[in-house]
């Protein structure tokens, strides 16, 4: 049942048949348990996935990929702006300078180059702004992480309005700069604004945004390609040119994708910072609860590291992070209060913007519920624990699904079945309810034929006997 | 009208303030499993909770009872403990009988059953001093 709703989630995370091992490494290590195993092959739940990539990373044959457009698209706009976050720069050694970066990046044909983060600046006093007047709706979430925002759509609902409702920074500096191009007598579209982005979060955001129509953004490309692409450049490159680098941001602006980043500069309240999803989940509970009390604003980011952890990063998180810091210290002031950062491009008043940075509502969409009629549930939930009861919880994941628990609310879904259980399986054969041709068809129909092909221990079968 | 009922317990141990917290956290999984609206999750969930830690900073121990129909919820709580002398006074907030010990670990400020009260739908509060305390949360799904 869930299936045919799947298609009206957008993904940018794909699972290669070809490719997959069917080994449920991605399965066991999912946090919102929206991946089973059937036919030997990683199925998505796309109701459930939040893109938070978890699965991206521990995929040990590369069979999960993250959707990219086609570079070539950059070419069907005369204006070419590329939208480059403050933790690109940091992927590079430090005998790159930011200077050889950019010029490489107008090298494969970008017209403009761009720091995302010139938008934050705007953005934290909107933000402080709104914690202001949205007292009542404490802790506010910063909507910043799309992979946050849909985690909590799918499993803390009741959090939905917490979520501050203003754009993140890439979107500012988006609307931003076509506004300033468009005013400098650029047909819009003619403009083409591509984000790198250093995860697949970033891409849906952009694909199918929540809490508006349609993205500002024209294109997306992922960080690791675009670094490819830069370091063959910069590898050819004979001598050295001469190209002033990016334009001067504030430290709290090359920060503020940083864990800390945003937090750190929220003037009303208390704010906290949690990074890496499964300690988002674990406080999001807490809240939940109400056990967390006194807490303004929430920065909750799915990496660990946030961005600098994000999954296209080919970098090392921690040096990454390391590397972003100098470049703050560098800068000057990394409360971002120097003249040049508080004028910068973005006039804090710019009316333009604050018209169009509110979002819409964030709705929930529950993926806990296990149905929209109330008395259906409970039969439901009373059968899910009556079969939970008497599984072995040894959590194996050789029934296809992630836990004894997601399998009963498979079964009770009518998504599987309760003969799936390798431990169920034994107990009927011992009470001669189950042959042994019936229970290796259920595992082959889990796992594929040939992980158990009756002839593919032929050499071993002695030894093992 | 379907007459699917739900019937839980759990124990609370007095003075385990560390383990405070996991009935209403097991309450509000059910009930969003239940697809109840979020604001009724809410206000159950700080009721149940103000009321359990109620039993852990004054009684030796209690049970929680929680019955659900397609209706509404009732949580029962039960404890062996002091009781409560003056329970229209207990109800002012500020009013709190905590020790200060009690009160250094963040709870018994005197919100704890004006709290409750604001978010049950119906509140009833029984007590004998010397034997225990009975409270009786009530909140309705659908208004």
């Amino acid at each position: 049942m869930e299936r045919k709703t799947d298609n009206q989630f957008h993904h940018a995370l794909k699972f290669r048949e070809d490719l997959c091992i069917g080994c449920s490494h991605c399965m066991n290590i999912c946090p919102t348990e929206a991946i089973r195993v059937s036919h030997g092959k990683a199925q998505l739940h796309a109701n459930r996935c939040v893109d938070c990539g978890e699965c991206y990373r521990v995929c040990p044959v590369g069979a999960i990929i993250v959707e990219q457009d086609d570079f070539e698209n950059i070419y069907k706009y005369n204006t070419r702006v590329a939208l480059i976050p403050s933790v690109f720069s940091g992927q590079f050694p430090d005998s790159v300078s930011s200077g050889e970066i950019l010029s490489a990046v107008h090298e494969l044909g970008f017209t403009h180059v761009i720091e995302v983060e010139e938008g934050v600046e705007f953005l934290n006093d909107r933000f402080n702004e709104y914690i202001r007047e949205n007292q009542a709706k404490k802790p506010l979430i910063s909507p910043f992480c799309p992979a946050v925002v849909r985690l909590i759509q799918v499993k803390f609902p009741t959090l939905a309005g917490n979520i501050i409702l203003l754009k993140a920074p890439v979107d500012v500096t988006a609307l931003h700069t076509r506004k300033e191009l468009t005013d400098q007598g650029i047909a819009s579209e003619d403009i083409g604004i591509f984000y790198v982005t250093p995860c697949a979060a970033k891409i849906v955001a952009v694909k199918s945004p929540v809490g508006e129509e349609k993205s500002v953004i024209d294109g997306v490309i992922n960080m690791n390609y675009l670094y490819n692409k830069i370091f063959k450049i910069l590898r050819q490159k004979k001598e050295k040119s001469e190209v002033t680098g990016f334009s001067h941001l504030s430290g709290k602006s090359i920060c503020w994708s940083l864990t800390h980043g945003e937090s750190g500069h929220m003037t009303q309240g208390r704010s906290l910072a949690i990074d890496e999803i499964n300690n988002v989940i674990e406080f999001l509970e807490k809240v939940e609860n109400e056990e967390i009390d006194g807490i303004d604003f929430l920065e909750l980011r799915a990496c660990d590291e946030s961005c600098a952890g994000g999954i296209l990063c080919p970098g090392n998180r921690f040096m990454t992070v390391d590397k972003l810091r100098k470049r703050a210290v560098k800068s000057g002031d990394s409360k971002g209060n120097t003249p040049e950062s508080k004028t910068g491009k973005i006039s804090m008043n710019d009316s333009f913007l604050l018209e169009n940075i509110p979002l819409g509502p964030v709705l929930p969409r529950s993926i806990i519920k296990l149905d929209d009629n109330m008395s259906e549930a409970m039969i439901k939930m009373k059968r899910i624990y009556e079969l939970n009861r008497v599984l072995p919880q040894v959590d194996c994941g050789i029934c296809g699904s992630p836990t004894c628990k997601a399998l009963s609310e498979d079964v009770v879904q009518n998504q599987a079945s309760i003969k799936q259980c390798i431990f169920v399986q034994k107990i009927l054969e011992q009470n001669d309810k189950m042959d042994m041709q019936e229970s290796i068809q259920i595992m082959k129909s889990i796992w594929s034929d040939n992980k158990l092909d009756q002839n593919s221990l032929k050499d071993e079968i002695n030894e093992i006997n | 009208m379907s007459s699917e009922k739900m019937h839980f317990e759990y124990r609370v141990e007095g003075g385990n303030f560390s383990e405070a917290g996991y009935p209403s956290s097991q309450v509000k999984k059910t009930l969003k499993q239940l697809n109840v609206e979020g604001n009724v999750i809410k206000r159950t969930v700080v009721a149940l909770y103000e009321a359990e830690v109620n039993i852990v900073a004054h009684a030796y121990r209690g049970v929680i009872a929680v019955d659900i129909d397609t209706e509404k919820i009732i949580i029962t709580l039960t404890d062996e403990g002091p009781g409560i002398a003056d329970i229209k006074k207990a109800m002012e907030i500020g009013y709190s009988t905590a020790t200060p010990e009690v009160r250094e670990m963040g709870f018994g400020a005197g919100m704890g059953l004006s709290n409750m009260n604001t978010n049950a739908d119906k509140l009833s509060i029984t007590s004998e001093v010397g034997t225990g305390t009975i409270v009786e949360i009530m909140n309705y799904f659908h208004k």
